[in-house]
């Protein structure tokens, strides 16, 4: 139906109207890129400008010639002169089934911009492991074995990576492709923001990862000044590539929310939504809300870099604290922007291979929602020792230990289906418990940190690095791989290997573990975080440590290979292999391009294991 | 924009489209609001650990009758811009025209005699905290004005070749809804700024 409409439209529009911006695609916006960028390196020589000037203007031209010359504006572009928009050409982005080229061009399908950011993450995730392999190297012994300013650079640039990688590769990724087929709708509310949103991010990506040829940076993701007022131009790459991502995670949170306020299906009421769009519903409120304040304290610092204002400058007035302030106001929501989307997809799996209805599920909704208000009256924990205000320290104390009780809602939520469950021990099913040990032990060890005076013991050392990696891998990563295999089939339209994936699961789960229970004991002991070099005595468990990192390495090598095999040989998989009831189940895998034939009406929860019906209104398209 | 005329446009596509659109600009403002929240908390925790404001030296705060008339400005072109969604929701297209044009007018004034104080105020950005904190606010919220100027010449041109109606002008609207919010960011922020 949709279909011969377009196919009508397209004959009427189709010889009237070129868009007046060229093809547009990737080789275009590599070209644009790179006219961009010697249009603003150009500039800053007429101007005379200081080289953080030159990156600055360099960086801001050579974004706008790629978004220009990959076809981002091109729409807008026509709308804002007043000419209609050629119908046959915004079918066109859309994408056709079954072409490749579609996924390096600016698509505005949500599940082709789905998979650009799912395999952008992946990608991301392998360079930024590759980086913490280099620091295992340098930390398996004491003394230093590489350069200390490189370890510097290579410990901030993992971290830039993998926050970004934890931001935005469920919602982005997962979450493009699921949520407009789990509410019933065709597309997001504003496909071509969708995609602008994603083509905002290779460059930043790029500009992250070839710091080091700017110098580096050594101030950690956190970029605290003076340190990031004094560092490199590295420096300045970080906080303008984050800022970007910012701007790009702000687009699509407000596509978000539109999408689930208001394309849902007929009946899909908010208490019928799964709870992984219910999870992703929470993050994008977050991340709308929390994320220009951090575009805000970066935009400050990089104005005390490059034109000379005194922001954090306490040299000349300025407050050091107020960044940290600011920064944490975003960043301690960010923790649960990064973590909320994996624990819906752990909440999504376990129903399933429990063959349960999820348990408690108005109280998991009204958890993440208090989560995510809660969220912004922590953030100084962050800060017990840098000074700030004394009197600041027991509130956000006491708000801190409080946020742990709608975690542990959840957390019970994921407890109670498996309770007397069913239990079918599918690798998805293999991360929720892995999950579950891991994101329990990061929760327990954040009560240390949360509490004031071990907090100031335990400030700056390894056990911080542990309790974080122990939060981010277990609850973001854990669901992320979760996430991943359960919606394989759907997405590829293949099985992956269960062995393989078994293999990664026990592999990657006991290395994990091992790398970072000892580091508990050694942050106990006094050894600090972010420092290429330590005492002597802590060489052996260090050792130790190393040799675990790299097998978590090795055991994502199998994951990448049996995920590359099985999308193109693997065998092809059924419509619904796991017998789930939510709605991307009830169509092909994978889906076809408008999703639903007929936009299916909706009758009941997508949670009713073990009841006699299922929920579906007509009995096939809805549950 | 431009989501109504999305693929298989017809009545029903095109009011959810709008409302759609409409909801996504409280949105975006809402994270505006953030942002202008970032800026103002910086310039208040940085002035009240001053010991005076301005900082003790040689610089002077900005007169107020530039920025009063500006003040003026801005707050009358909100009410034309409302004005203009009243037409457009009559399908009036020359009373769009015309309540545009003179919106359009009044924050083209606005933005240039912020520009002249700017090149007359004597003190730059590198002018310490005040300086950084001033020219932050204002230029951050310049640069709003001067998106929401660029807004209104887009909209008024469609209205010009016909494209609006009593039922379908949503981009007017959601242009509105951003110029009474840069409307009241001044507000706060000449009352912060220069007034206080």
């Amino acid at each position: 139906m949709i279909a011969t409409r377009v196919l009508a439209a397209a004959r009427t529009f189709a010889p009237r109207s070129r868009s007046f911006v060229p093809r547009p695609g990737l080789p275009r916006a590599i070209l644009g890129a790179i006219i961009g960028f010697a249009l603003g390196i150009g500039l800053a020589a007429e101007l005379k400008a200081e080289p953080g000037q030159l990156l600055a203007l360099a960086y801001l031209f050579g974004l706008a010639g790629f978004l220009l010359g990959v076809g981002a504006f091109r729409f807008w572009l026509t709308w804002a002169v007043g000419r209609e928009i050629d119908v046959a050409e915004e079918h066109a982005a859309h994408g056709r089934a079954g072409e490749w080229q579609r996924y390096f061009r600016f698509t505005t399908d949500h599940k082709v911009i789905g998979v650009q950011y799912l395999v952008t993450a992946f990608v991301l995730f392998f360079t930024a492991g590759t980086a913490a392999m280099f620091m295992r190297f340098e930390l398996a012994q004491p003394g230093i074995a590489t350069n200390k300013e490189l370890y510097n650079t290579i410990m901030s640039t993992h971290g830039a990576m993998m926050i970004t990688v934890a931001l935005v590769s469920i919602i982005g990724g997962l979450g493009n492709y699921l949520v407009p087929i789990m509410i019933g709708a065709r597309d997001m509310a504003f496909p071509k923001a969708n995609a602008l949103s994603y083509w905002m991010l290779p460059l930043a990506i790029l500009l992250v990862a070839i710091n080091p040829l700017l110098g580096g940076f050594d101030s950690g993701w956190t970029a605290y000044p003076p340190l990031s007022q004094q560092a490199n131009l590295g420096q300045q790459a970080y906080l303008m590539a984050f800022v970007t991502v910012g701007v790009s995670s702000i687009l699509s949170a407000i596509n978000f929310l539109v999408t689930v306020f208001r394309m849902r299906a007929p009946g899909m009421s908010l208490m019928r939504m799964p709870i992984f769009v219910w999870a992703l519903t929470v993050t994008a409120a977050l991340a709308l809300i929390a994320t220009s304040v951090v575009a805000a304290a970066f935009t400050m610092l990089l104005f005390d870099r490059i034109l000379g204002t005194a922001f954090f400058r306490a040299s000349r007035g300025g407050d050091v604290i107020l960044f940290q302030h600011l920064f944490w106001f975003y960043s301690h929501p960010a923790v649960y922007i990064m973590a909320l989307p994996g624990l819906g997809a752990i909440l999504e799996v376990v129903p399933v291979f429990a063959r349960k209805p999820l348990f408690a599920y108005p109280l998991a909704v009204l958890s993440f929602i208090s989560i995510g208000v809660m969220s912004f009256m922590v953030w100084a924990h962050h800060m017990f020792v840098s000074g700030m205000a004394e009197f600041f320290h027991i509130p956000i104390m006491l708000t801190t230990e409080l946020i742990s009780v709608p975690t542990g809602i959840v957390f019970l939520s994921a407890l109670g289906t498996i309770w007397l469950g069913r239990i079918q021990f599918k690798v998805p099913m293999l991360w929720v418990f892995g999950f579950i040990w891991a994101f329990l032990i990061g929760g327990i060890t954040g009560v240390f940190l949360a509490d004031v005076p071990t907090d100031i013991a335990l400030s700056d050392t390894a056990f911080v690095v542990a309790h974080f990696h122990y939060t981010i891998v277990g609850g973001t990563i854990f669901g992320l791989f979760a996430g991943t295999y359960y919606w394989f089939p759907k997405i590829t339209g293949r099985m992956y290997n269960e062995r393989l994936g078994r293999l990664h699961f026990w592999w990657f789960t006991l290395a994990f573990n091992a790398t970072f229970i000892p580091m508990f004991w050694l942050g106990i002991e006094g050894m600090r975080r972010r420092v290429a070099d330590y005492p002597a005595e802590f060489g052996t468990v260090n050792l130790f440590i190393s040799i675990a990192a790299f097998n978590i390495a090795l055991s994502v090598g199998v994951f990448a290979f049996n995920m590359i095999r099985s999308w193109k040989t693997g065998p092809l998989a059924e419509s619904n292999p796991w017998q789930a009831q939510t709605l991307e189940w009830q169509i092909a895998s994978p889906p076809p391009i408008q999703n639903f034939d007929e936009i299916p009406t909706v009758t009941a929860t997508p949670y009713q294991y073990g009841s006699p019906r299922p929920a579906a209104a007509d009995g096939s398209s809805a549950s | 924009m431009t989501t109504h005329v999305a693929i298989g446009a017809h009545d029903e596509d095109a009011a959810a489209a709008a409302s759609n659109m409409l909801l996504a600009v409280k949105l975006a403002i809402l994270s505006e609001v953030m942002l202008f929240g970032a800026l103002f908390a910086a310039y208040f925790v940085i002035r009240g650990e001053s010991p005076g404001w301005p900082p003790p030296g040689h610089l002077e705060r900005p007169e107020l009758v530039l920025p009063g008339l500006n003040t003026l400005l801005l707050v009358t072109s909100s009410v034309t811009m409302q004005l203009a969604v009243r037409a457009a929701r009559a399908g009036n297209r020359s009373r769009i025209l015309r309540w545009l044009g003179l919106t359009l007018l009044l924050g083209g004034i606005f933005i240039v005699i912020q520009a002249y104080e700017f090149s007359t105020n004597g003190f730059g950005l590198d002018a310490g905290t005040f300086g950084s904190t001033f020219y932050i606010l204002t230029g951050f919220h310049g640069a709003h004005v001067l998106a929401g100027a660029i807004l209104i010449a887009i909209v008024a041109n469609r209205t010009r070749l016909g494209l609006f109606s009593a039922e379908h002008h949503t981009s007017l609207e959601g242009t509105s809804y951003y110029w009474h919010f840069v409307d009241v960011v001044w507000i706060f922020l000449f009352s912060s700024l220069y007034v206080l």
